[in-house]
Order: C-alpha cells, then structure tokens, then sequence
C-alpha cells in the first residue's frame, strides 16, 4: 500500500511552515535573499522586484478571488502559480493586469500601481481557448499585433520591427512557418507565436495562462523549452499551471494558491501531501525518485475504504 | 447594345448606381469586422431600430440622415452600454433595445397611417429616389467612416482578434468597440436609403462571408469584400432594370445567389 509520500529514493527535506503574512502560508525554506539557482538560471532578490503583491484581495463582482495575498516577483525569476479551479490563478494574473482593481492591498508593477504605464514591460499569453483560432490571420501578423504600443494613426510596420519579429520567430524556431495561418499549426507552436507576441514588446516580465493546457506531451515540451529560453536571456515569467508534474519537471519555484497563497517555494520542497491536499482540498498521493516528484490522486477504493 | 446601356441615359438610374456601388463597399468593409466579432445581429438590430428614427423624423420635419442618424448612434450608444454592464448578454440587450425602437416607429405609423407610403421607403428602400444631395450625403459619410476605420485598424485588428490581451498593449477594448458600433450605425443610416431597413444587414453581413469563402488572409479580405459588394449591388442594381424587381430586394438576392454560388463550390471542393 501506498503511504501519502513514497521514498523511492533518499530522503527528503520536509517543508517549513513559518507564521509570516497568513497561518496558513508556509514558506518552505523561507526566502534565501540573496540568489537562487533554477536549472542553471539565477535570480536576484535585492532591490526592487518586478512585481509586488501586498495583502492583496480581489476578484469578480461579489466573488473573491483571491485574498490576502503577498507575493514578490523579481527580476529574472521563474514562477508557477498552481491550485485548482476557481482558485484565483487567472483572477491573479488580471489583477497584476490591473485588468481588475483590488479590493484591498496593492499590486505594484515595476514600482508604479498595476495597470496604465506599468504595463509597458509585461507581456501577456492568454489561455489558447480563449482564443478564436479560426480568425483568418497569419503567424506574422499575430506577432506584429505585439507592436500595437509603437502603431499608431498611419503608422505601418517598419523594416527593422519585421526583422526584430523574424529574429524572435527564428528563435522559437517557427520562422518558416510565419506565413501560415495561426489556426495550422500545432498547439505548440500556436503557443510559440504568441510568446514571440509578447516578446516583441521587449518585455522584463512575461504572463502566461496556463499554457500547457490542452496540449500534448511534445508541445508541452517545447513550451518548457521556450519558456526557459527566454527565461535565460532575463525575462521573468509567471505562469499558472494545472499540471503538477510538469510544473514539479520544469520549474524552480512554486506558488501554491487557492484564493490565499497556502505554501511558495521550491517545487521539490513544496509539494507534499499536506501542502497539495490543502491546495486542492483533497487526498494526495505525492511519490519520489532521486530528484523526480511525481503527483497524483489517491485512487478510490471500490467499496469506500 | 444600346438596350445594354439604356437604363444609364435616367439621371435617377445612375444616382442609384453610383449610390448602391458605394453602400455595397462601405458595408462590405464594416462587415469584415462586423461578422469576425460575430455581430451580425447588431447590424440585423440597428437597422431595425432605425425605423423609430426614420418614422418621427419623417413626423417632425428632421432631415432623414439627421434624424434617423441622431437615433441609430443613441440606440447603438445604449446596445454597447447595456451589453458591457454584463446583466445580459449582447444579444438580449440588442434584442431589447432594437425591438422597442422597432414598434415605436410601428405605433407612430399606425397612428399616423398618411406616411404609409414614406415608411414603406424606410423599410424596404428607395434606390431609385436618391436625389444628388443623397448621393453627397452617402458619399462622404462612407468616406469618413472608412477613414476612421483605415486610422484605428490597429485597435480594431487587436481587439476583434484577441480582446482580453489588447488592454495589455494600451487597446482600450471597451472604447474601441464603440466607436465601431457607432461607426456601424452611421454606415447603417447612410445605406437605409438604398436598402431599406429590411435588407440593410444583408449587405453587411452576406459580402464578408463570401470573402471568407474565397481567402483566409485577413488583409485580402479588407480588400475583396468591398469590391464584392460593390459589384453585387451594381449588378442587382442594374438586373433590377430590366427584371422589374425592387433595386434593394434585387441587390440582397444577387448577395444570396453569389452566396450560395461560391460556397456551394467550395462545398463541393471539400466533399471530394
């Protein structure tokens, strides 16, 4: 029989609840001010960070989304924010947006309140389903729309912006394809265009909505690929995610949130029964082999035990 | 030959012509956006809700263009307001809105049933009573709504495309989609006179799907949807001279038929 966490390999490290902002975050291995590492990409945690979530509630008319969130994003970091359905990711993102206005709390971007000017150096990757595909435009174009800041009045598409766009197609390695239609190519790819959107801006931060959602296990992969491509040139990126062990694979850090932030961290550290089961509000099933985790949900007995 | 070119030699022939020529590519170019953000029903809604308009105006002595226009951008300005409180949907708010404006203008006639004739204008068209001063009206109106749509083509490409991600580029979503429903309303009115309430939204709605059947380049669509409305209406214009049928019924018929020429083809394409 399975225990909640199985050692298939060496021990390890159990989380460390701190009493910081809410009882009920932990802070597993507390913040190390100084430098972290994450697959061979560091990132610093003295002076201002990109973005600063204090004591944070906000959401939906009467719903709250999330509450009471303090969170930090520094410059070059690597974040995934995790937790189950209409547990505040996307509410979370738009209010770093400043698509929504918060109800209590500040968010700041680059110092100055969400939203507005602030957005300057944020990029955005919505959730693919939210996307009408079937809309009659090109990879190119797509990309182009990227520049909507500098196109204004008559203004068309300078040379030097479409080489710029080609340089970042070719760097997601779909500059062949930026003739076609968006609707043609796989879901990774699909993902790539609007990562290299984003990137046209010159962006210090990227957000992404769940962007593994939908695809298979090669498109993910590419993702994750481009994802710390650019990580490594020293963007910041914020994903939400419901894929656990992809999340476990890839990322260095980890925000665990249903509508409080219940444990921040590395994923190594972070994901334990205890921390996912009040996550998700559920039993879970946590296994270990050297530094891989895998996740997964308690199987339900046939007759109730 | 001559019988070819004998409607051309009547003044009111050849306003009509020049008038449906324009109306069929401001409406054609509208509608690329109008059926990509999936609003085909408010073009469908607001020439309806025109008829209250063109009905008082007529009773209180307003030029048409004025008045039908000052009541098409009120009736557009509270569509785009009561579909973004989110209470309904923009379908029910259209739904809401154009109906009421719709039997208004029905109650005004009953009442008043010596118009019977000018409101039958009002719905269904009078292409062949365009007079020059029409003719002008309809001319820099379309004009100055495709210059304003050539300036904003950015806002509007981003925000028919992907709408939540637009604000994160300084797109005001929310802005841009009024102007274009007012944009819509002023391209309605000009194109009431010529089609009538009835038919106006078929010559929004019906090109840009053509278009959509024959390319699936956004930028050669904003090009071959005009020029397919252009000549649709012309060439309805010009069989309505010689089948003896209504200018405007004819020219929405052309639409359906060029409709289900070109899918009908590409049906068949893709069936084998």
């Amino acid at each position: 029989m399975l225990s909640d966490r199985v050692q298939l390999d060496a021990p390890r490290n159990e989380p460390v609840t701190t009493q910081k902002h809410t009882d009920r975050v932990h802070h597993v291995h507390g913040r190390l001010h100084g430098h972290r590492h994450a697959e061979g990409r560091e990132w610093s945690e003295r002076g201002r960070p990109i973005v600063e979530l204090v004591d944070v509630s906000s959401g939906y008319r009467q719903t709250l989304g999330i509450a009471d969130v303090n969170l930090k994003l520094w410059p070059a970091q690597f974040l995934a924010v995790v937790g189950p359905n209409g547990g505040g990711k996307t509410t979370l993102l738009r209010t770093i947006l400043g698509h929504i206005r918060p109800r209590q709390g500040r968010v700041m971007v680059h110092g100055t309140a969400a939203g507005g000017s602030a957005l300057g150096a944020v990029g955005y990757v919505p959730q693919l389903e939210q996307i009408d595909l079937s809309f009659p435009i090109t990879v190119e174009e797509v990309v182009l729309l990227g520049l909507s800041r500098q196109r204004r009045w008559f203004r068309g598409t300078s040379a030097g912006e479409r080489d710029r766009a080609h340089e970042i197609l070719e760097r997601l390695n779909i500059l062949e394809l930026r003739q076609r239609q968006i609707r043609e190519l796989s879901g990774g790819q699909q993902q790539a265009a609007f990562i290299a959107r984003a990137l046209l801006g010159e962006p210090e931060l990227i957000l992404l909505d769940e962007p593994t959602s939908g695809l298979d296990i090669r498109s993910r992969d590419e993702v994750v690929h481009f994802l710390h491509e650019i990580n490594h040139s020293g963007v910041a990126i914020l994903i939400t995610s419901h894929d656990l062990n992809w999340v476990a694979a890839h990322l260095p850090w980890v925000v665990c949130l249903n509508r409080h932030v219940i444990a921040e961290g590395d994923p190594q550290e972070v994901f334990t029964p205890a921390v996912l089961g009040e996550t998700y509000k559920g039993e879970m099933v946590v296994l270990q082999h050297g530094d891989m985790i895998m996740v997964g949900e308690r199987p339900h007995s046939p007759n109730g035990r | 030959m001559n019988v070819l070119l004998e409607p051309f030699a009547y003044e009111f022939f050849r306003n009509g012509m020049i008038a449906s020529v324009i109306v069929g590519a401001i409406c054609g170019y509208v509608g690329v956006y109008v059926v990509l953000r999936r609003m085909s029903y408010i073009g469908h809604g607001l020439a309806h809700a025109l008829f209250g308009g063109a009905v008082l105006s007529t009773i209180v002595g307003v030029n048409f263009f004025i008045g039908a226009g000052v009541w098409a951008l009120v009736n557009a300005v509270l569509i785009h307001l009561i579909s973004h409180r989110r209470l309904v949907g923009a379908d029910a708010a259209i739904g809401v809105v154009t109906t009421s404006s719709f039997a208004l203008g029905v109650a005004v006639v009953s009442t008043y049933r010596r118009f019977t004739l000018d409101f039958e204008a009002a719905l269904f068209g009078n292409l062949l009573g365009i007079t020059a001063t029409d003719l002008w009206v309809i001319a820099l109106t379309s004009t100055a709504v495709a210059f304003v749509m050539i300036v904003i083509r950015h806002q509007l490409l981003f925000s028919t495309f992907d709408p939540e991600v637009a604000p994160v580029y300084g797109i005001s979503t929310n802005r841009t989609e009024l102007i274009f429903i007012l944009l819509l309303a002023v391209t309605v009115v000009a194109s009431t006179r010529i089609l009538g309430v009835t038919l106006v939204s078929a010559a929004v709605v019906i090109p840009p799907v053509i278009g959509r059947y024959l390319t699936q380049r956004f930028q050669t669509l904003l090009v071959i949807t005009p020029v397919i409305g252009a000549v649709c209406a012309a060439t309805g214009m010009y069989l309505s001279y010689f089948i003896d049928i209504s200018s405007g019924a004819m020219i929405v018929l052309t639409f359906a038929l060029v409709f289900f020429v070109v899918g009908g083809r590409r049906w068949l394409r893709g069936s084998r």
